[in-house]
């Protein structure tokens, strides 16, 4: 009996943890081990993409697409997350479901939507054409442009949940002291709201970046030829059945993002806000 | 910065207080009055308790008061002026609030500097201030901790010295103390009262500990359902309770029905159940009317050889005897039926009563009290 009891959570979670090793610490290991054992055992595989411009070009492009998607849902899921924790009763509820709506919807889907929204025969142009702002249809869609909107979109929940979270556990009397020792309202917000959400704009930027860096199926859909992304070269390269430099890439991406996470987990209080936002 | 300095020199030559002048003050929540009708005049440099159950109003006054609720109707002034119009920031007046709303992300220095910041002081004028007033609450050379490193005693001088450190002229308090243990509570109630004293600066205080209201106020205001029900000096409001609420919210009160039957020398004569006692009225109470005797259990005592004359008496029974400490608590049950409880200083030199024992209970008629 007394087993049982000692036994019983390692029981019940024995099942995911065969499932993970099965499929996928044991996929990722031999990837990885790919890297560096293929054709025998070497390091040239990562020699040769310090020098790789296409990899060089690839990787700018995936970072600088990350931070600018990261930047634009922190304006504008700020704002957003703001109004959120001020919000009570009804009115968060409908604001919180407009939030996850997009949240609960395939990405897939959202990204075909963006198609159909900024092709040259799209709502957008069709609209600006219909009053007149342009004669001839824009080029949107295939952009990088098309590429931050899409992918700001998607990403938005991520900034913005993190951030109402730590917003709403703010101490009300805070803002109040504030106003009541002299500080005009912008000055409440600069110096004490701000500070103190840091945690959850830390939190939400560490999760919309991250997973930037590995967004594939957007760009691949709403981008151009030269928003090619990591994660679209891997793919690329392991349909060309070309595995040591995709996994070469691979470990270089799941490098990338283990150190970002790495650093912003030091932050104060980033670990518990992700803890809070995952209840 | 120019404004500070001459505060601090207008202080030393006789610096005063706020006047706040509150008018038929009214405050709805959607349906539910708060506060309905509250007319105070605090006068300069006065310390004023706002003393009141929860749900009774007093914290919503004073947030009005603050800024940080608008009234629904009625008027606040602040030396002569309307300040409804006004929002928090530029009332210029100190706050200390329950919890005492300490930056976190701040260290106890920045803290107490922020108001002075607001206002535009330099950084030289500020540190000055800043060592100042941390000397004033007994924390010098804490600066540059953090709030969640200090006691909560120390939080709460903290915020005491950030609420002071700008020199406003009007203090508020939303029950400052309330999270502390009870030592502390009595010894930063002392220096609460030495502050007023050395600031002269007028203190809005906040509580729903009658205590505390008793021993530190000029005058107390006593809320209930959104009105107040008494305001005086905490002598006032313990010898003289205008109603049953206020003689049993503040301290403690014997309640006797009674009938009156008229008037004898300034005092109300009244019917107990058939015993015929006299009383101190606050209105002037008809014949007939069927009102409540009030009377202390301290100002209760067993008859004995040496009884002065005016006093009301009637006979009893001891039912139950606690000790607490300085007192003795007799539970006595009067043979009309009535409970009374006696206090008696627990000296060796007191006769002990036993449980049972048939007693007549004596108090004067000064300090009976008909509501």
């Amino acid at each position: 009996m007394r087993i049982w009891q000692r036994m019983g959570p390692v029981l019940l979670v024995a099942p995911l943890v065969v499932y993970l090793l099965a499929f996928y610490a044991i996929p990722l290991t031999a990837m990885l081990l790919r890297s560096v054992s293929d054709p025998t055992w070497t390091l040239e595989n990562f020699q040769r993409l310090v020098g790789d411009t296409v990899f060089i070009r690839v990787f700018w492009t995936t970072l600088r697409t990350a931070l600018v998607v990261t930047a634009g849902t922190l304006l504008l899921g700020y704002p957003v997350a703001l109004a959120l924790s001020r919000l009570r009763g009804g009115a968060a509820s409908v604001v919180l479901i407009i939030v996850l709506l997009p949240f609960w919807t395939s990405v897939l889907v959202r990204s075909y939507a963006w198609m159909v929204l900024l092709g040259r025969k799209g709502m957008i142009n069709e609209a600006l054409l219909a009053i007149g702002l342009t004669d001839a249809p824009l080029k949107l869609l295939n952009t990088p442009l098309a590429v931050h909107i899409a992918m700001i979109h998607i990403l938005l929940p991520y900034m913005i949940l993190p951030i109402a979270s730590v917003l709403r556990g703010l101490d009300p009397a805070l803002p109040r002291a504030a106003s009541g020792l002299g500080a005009a309202p912008f000055s409440v917000f600069a110096r004490v709201i701000l500070p103190l959400s840091m945690p959850g704009v830390a939190a939400g930027v560490l999760l919309v970046f991250v997973l930037s860096l590995g967004f594939y199926i957007t760009p691949a859909l709403v981008g151009g030829p030269r928003d090619f992304m990591l994660s679209m070269l891997i793919a690329q390269q392991v349909e060309l059945l070309n595995w040591p430099y995709a996994a070469c890439l691979s470990a270089t991406l799941l490098a990338a993002t283990l150190l970002i996470i790495a650093m912003f987990q030091r932050l104060p209080g980033v670990r518990d806000v992700l803890r809070a936002v995952a209840r | 910065m120019d404004s500070v300095e001459t505060l601090t020199v207008a202080k030393s030559i006789g610096f005063q207080g706020a006047t706040v002048v509150l008018t038929a003050v009214e405050k709805r929540f959607d349906a539910v009055a708060a506060v309905r009708g509250v007319s105070v005049d605090v006068g300069a440099g006065e310390f004023l308790t706002l003393l009141g159950p929860s749900g009774s109003g007093k914290t919503t006054t004073l947030m009005m008061i603050a800024g940080f609720e608008t009234p629904s109707a009625g008027d606040i002034a602040i030396d002569g002026r309307s300040v409804v119009a006004q929002p928090p920031h530029k009332r210029n007046i100190g706050m200390v609030f329950q919890n005492y709303a300490l930056f976190p992300h701040m260290t106890v220095a920045e803290n107490i500097g922020f108001p002075l910041r607001q206002r535009g002081v330099d950084r030289l004028t500020r540190a000055r201030l800043i060592a100042e007033s941390l000397e004033m609450v007994q924390l010098p050379g804490y600066d540059s901790r953090y709030p969640r490193q200090l006691s909560g005693g120390q939080q709460q001088r903290v915020a005491l010295a950030r609420s002071i450190v700008f020199r406003p002229r009007l203090l508020l308090m939303d029950e400052p103390l309330g999270a502390l243990d009870k030592q502390l509570r009595e010894s930063l109630q002392l220096e609460m009262r030495r502050l007023h004293a050395d600031l002269g600066i007028t203190f809005i205080y906040v509580t729903h500990d009658q205590e505390e209201a008793l021993t530190m106020s000029d005058r107390i205001a006593v809320m209930n359902e959104g009105r107040i029900a008494q305001i005086g000096t905490p002598e006032d409001l313990y010898d003289r309770p205008c109603d049953r609420f206020v003689a049993s919210f503040i301290g403690e009160s014997n309640f006797l029905p009674c009938v009156v039957r008229g008037f004898e020398d300034g005092m109300v004569v009244a019917d107990c159940d058939g015993t015929l006692m006299r009383g101190v009225a606050n209105g002037s109470p008809a014949p007939g009317d069927r009102l409540t005797l009030a009377v202390r259990p301290e100002r209760v005592r067993f008859a004995g050889a040496d009884d002065p004359v005016m006093t009301n008496r009637i006979w009893a029974t001891v039912t139950e005897i606690v000790f607490a400490g300085e007192r003795r608590r007799y539970l006595c049950r009067c043979d009309n039926g009535a409970s009374i409880v006696v206090k008696e200083p627990s000296s060796a030199t007191t006769i002990r009563r036993a449980e049972g024992e048939r007693i007549e209970l004596i108090w004067p008629t000064a300090d009976t009290v008909v509501v």
